[in-house]
Parts: structure tokens; sequence; C-alpha cells
């Protein structure tokens, strides 16, 4: 699975991309959320409030209830201030 | 009608792409036109644009879509800019073209307020100071997008 960051989520991960290969259970978007914040503290400085987090799965902008799967790209950014 | 849709860090020319909508057809009556500008408020030095390649063409190409099903577009332009722009400079245009006014200046409205909202940009700032910002998203914009339903 890949999972791409954008804008200060990036800046706090410490990454722009990464290839990551969540355990089974890890089924929706919310789900990889909390599995990814417990990679580092950045990541976790990343996802401490899920409430600025916006998600996108294969380009398509989603929720948390959004599942993810083996091969899927996987977006976490802000939300948006184009224009 | 194919809309034009360009996500690149050059400036655009306003004049150019308004004349490409009308050039070698006589049945467009009208364009309307907004560019959003980037303003030096509080000392800022300039304005970092991030986006993300191939999910933002995708989502302006949409929205354009969904334009060109609300109103009788002849066609439509939105150029969006990335990376560092300076105060003064364009930062966005967009341009909808119709045979009557009413439909060019709703559309061009309509494309502004959802590309706001529904297009994958993040602007940062950079100030004098050294110092700089993310820009937050604002309640006013999601309404405004909520307003056209």
């Amino acid at each position: 699975m890949r999972v791409l960051y954008f804008a200060w989520l990036r800046q706090r991960a410490g990454t722009g991309e990464e290839s990551v290969s969540p355990p089974p259970e890890v089924r929706d978007v919310g789900a990889l959320m909390r599995w990814l914040a417990a990679r580092s503290p950045g990541h976790a400085s990343a996802f401490a409030d899920p409430a600025q987090v916006r998600a996108a799965v294969n380009q398509e902008f989603c929720g948390p209830d959004h599942p993810v799967k083996p091969g899927d790209e996987v977006a976490f950014f802000p939300p948006v201030t184009g224009g | 009608m194919t809309p034009t849709v360009r996500v690149q860090e050059a400036p655009f020319d306003l004049a150019a792409e308004t004349a490409a909508l009308s050039a070698g057809r006589v049945d467009v009556g009208g364009i309307a036109s907004f560019i959003g500008l980037c303003r030096a408020d509080d000392g800022l030095e300039a304005l970092v644009l991030e986006h993300y390649p191939g999910m933002t063409e995708r989502s302006i190409a949409r929205i354009a879509q969904e334009a060109a099903g609300r109103w009788p577009l002849t066609g439509c332009t939105v150029i969006h800019r990335h990376g560092r722009i300076l105060p003064g400079e364009g930062i966005v245009l967009v341009l909808a073209a119709s045979r009557h006014r009413t439909a060019a200046l709703e559309a061009c409205a309509f494309l502004i307020d959802w590309l706001k909202t529904g297009a994958p940009f993040w602007k940062r700032e950079e100030f004098a100071t050294g110092t700089d910002r993310w820009v937050e998203a604002r309640a006013e914009d999601e309404a405004r997008r909520e307003g056209w339903g």
C-alpha cells in the first residue's frame, strides 16, 4: 500500500510518501490512520487531531469508513486551501 | 465542450486564454473571468502552493464537467498555479464562456467556489520575518460551496 502525505502532515510525518504493509485487521481509512500514528513520534503528531485530517483513496476524497486494501494509494492531508 | 484544465508553475495569460475561447467561432456571446491574486497581508513575502499531481487535475476536470452539466457552456478554462507565488501575481484563472451572460457569470462563480473546497491544493504563507504558516480552511468557503446545492 502506498501512503502519501501533503502539507503539514508531510512535514510532521517526515516523509511525503512511504510503502506500508498494515496487518489484515486494518480495513478502513480510520484504522489505517491509527496504525500509521504508531509508526513514529512524527506520525503520531501528524495524526494527533483526526478532525483536521482529510483522506483520499486512489485519488478520490473519502471518509474514515472507506475501505483500504493492499495496492491502494492512500493520501492524507489537511482541509484544502486552493483557489 | 471540452474544458481546458492546467496545473502549472508558470504565470497565465488572461488575454490569450480568453481569446482561445472564442477563436474561430461566432456562437459565443459572453466570457466571464475570475482571477485569484496573491495579497501581501501581514507582511507576506510569498505563497507556496502544494498540490496532489494527478488527483488535482482530475478533481478540477470533474468540477468543470459539473459546471457544463448545469449551464450551457461553449467553453471553460481553469488554470491553477503551484509552487512559489509572489504578491500581485495570479494564483488561479477561471473562464466560462456561453451564448448568454447569465450562464457565463454563474458558471464562473460556481467553478471558483467548488474549486476552493474540492481540489487538493494547500497554501503556505512565507513572511518577511522568516516565519511561515499553513493557511487554514475557512468555513465560509464550505458554506459557499454548499450554497450551490
